[in-house]
């Protein structure tokens, strides 16, 4: 059943403030709408229960990207063609870039938007392995005032994340220290545009003389959020980076990975190929002489 | 009509190729439809209605966007270019003349969408290799040609739209 335009309510405020007194003094009554890439999917389908919407859209204080010498702050409305696009985002977060490349298609890209993205909380969101890899900070915004916190507590379950109902993404603080790194993204879907990913798997390493020093990994479309696979990293810190090694941690993955069956793919195709992925960066990082 | 009136109706304005055009319409009323059923631009298709198929791209601030997931309150002061405003005085474009020479369109429903996402593409990266082609236009599926004749229509385009550029250049040296 098509949806009824008339059967909702949308506002424009003009100004960043001006929105978060409105979602202060009637805390949930609202939802935001930003580039509409999900909202107006469900708008067009007639199941979209959400009856007053204000516009995020074109608010010039939620889009921008600043760079610091340790870190890049990109606000929350700026779309992934901004992010595929800007020079310090493709230098300093290359996955992110790479992440930026795939959403949707162009035209998804020039209107979907990085605090859309994580605030929707979809399992499969295509930015958020490169943000945790990076141990990015999210900054969110009320009338209160503003507060950071890791990007890793930011999901708290299914399309549930920490923000309270008054409180917008503001912005998204990506650390600069990982340049010395080995990085590591990659998506298995149907294909490279619009489909969304079966899995996908990010990675940041340090080696020191073949030594596991640090190692961040996380996943896309492996549980009910985006998440950090801590205890696959506890595989592998400190240790000897071997064959052996490796295999451990593929095992330690394929333990730690929650997938689900579902129309794109089944639980038990998108574990053993994250553990796939798993061997494809850490084989990377081995001596080239001794890799497979 | 009355009861219609009394719901949430916005005055939006923006420029639609080139011209100032206002409507009284629902905030959250789709750009793709009020292009069609307001302003009558039956040009834009609707193919899959969720933003998979791309029937519905036309340019908004220079961009490409799917006019099926835009709230038309989003489009407030916004230059719109839809596939009406791509032939000037009758005369066809470059793109939509080598979608036809080219054999780029058969049924049709696709093609607004594809010679838009084209002129996006040519806007920005006016002499795109292959593979920049087909990332131009993955958004917008075509289950008629299987796109080789698509692609190879953008690439005449190209084509042409050098020599004309050259021509201009000779004719104003």
């Amino acid at each position: 059943m098509r949806g009824n335009a008339e059967a909702h309510e949308l506002i424009a405020l003009g100004s960043l403030a001006a929105v978060l007194e409105l979602l202060a003094g009637a805390p949930g009554e609202w939802t935001p709408i930003a580039g509409g890439t999900e909202i107006m999917v469900a708008h067009a389908a007639g199941r979209l229960r959400e009856k007053k919407m204000v516009n995020l859209w074109g608010l010039s204080e939620l889009r921008f990207i600043q760079g610091s010498s340790n870190s890049i702050a990109i606000g929350g409305g700026v779309t992934f063609r901004d992010l595929r696009t800007h020079e310090g985002v493709a230098a300093g977060a290359p996955l992110l870039a790479k992440a930026a490349t795939w959403i949707g298609s162009i035209a998804n890209q020039s209107r979907a938007t990085i605090g859309g993205n994580l605030v929707n909380g979809s399992p499969a969101a295509d930015s958020s392995p490169a943000l945790l890899v990076y141990d990015a900070e999210v900054e969110l915004i009320s009338v209160r005032g503003r507060r950071r916190i890791a990007y890793s507590d930011f999901h708290t379950g299914y399309k549930r994340n920490a923000m309270a109902a008054d409180e917008l993404l503001f912005a998204v603080h990506v650390p600069l220290r990982f340049a010395k790194h080995k990085q590591y993204l990659r998506k298995v879907g149907t294909r490279r545009a619009m489909a969304i990913s079966k899995v996908a798997l990010g990675g940041t390493a340090l080696l020191r003389t073949g030594v596991v020093s640090e190692i961040r990994l996380a996943a896309a479309s492996l549980a009910p959020f985006p998440m950090r696979l801590f205890r696959t990293e506890a595989a592998l810190q400190g240790r000897t980076l071997d064959e052996a090694a490796i295999r451990e941690a593929q095992e330690a993955l394929m333990e730690e990975a929650k997938p689900i069956d579902d129309i794109r793919s089944t639980a038990a195709y998108r574990s053993r190929v994250a553990a796939n992925l798993l061997g494809e960066f850490l084989n990377e990082l081995l001596p080239a002489e001794t890799r497979r | 009509m009355s009861e219609r009136q009394a719901k949430h109706q916005s005055r939006i304005s923006f420029i639609v190729n080139g011209e100032k055009r206002a409507v009284d319409v629902p905030p959250m009323k789709r750009l793709l439809d009020v292009l069609r059923e307001d302003l009558r631009l039956t040009g834009t298709k609707e193919g899959c209605g969720e933003g998979e198929c791309g029937s519905c791209s036309v340019r908004m601030n220079g961009e490409l966007v799917n006019s099926c997931l835009v709230p038309v309150l989003q489009a407030e002061g916004a230059e719109i270019e839809t596939v009406e405003g791509l032939g000037r005085g009758g005369e066809l474009h470059p793109i939509q003349a080598a979608f036809l020479a080219c054999g780029g369109a058969q049924c049709g429903i696709c093609t607004p969408g594809m010679l838009m996402a084209t002129a996006q593409l040519l806007a920005v990266n006016p002499h795109p290799t292959i593979g920049e082609i087909r990332e131009g236009l993955a958004g917008n599926l075509c289950r008629c040609t299987g796109f080789k004749r698509i692609f190879d229509s953008v690439a005449a385009a190209v084509g042409d739209m050098d020599a004309s550029a050259k021509t201009g250049e000779v004719h104003a040296g």
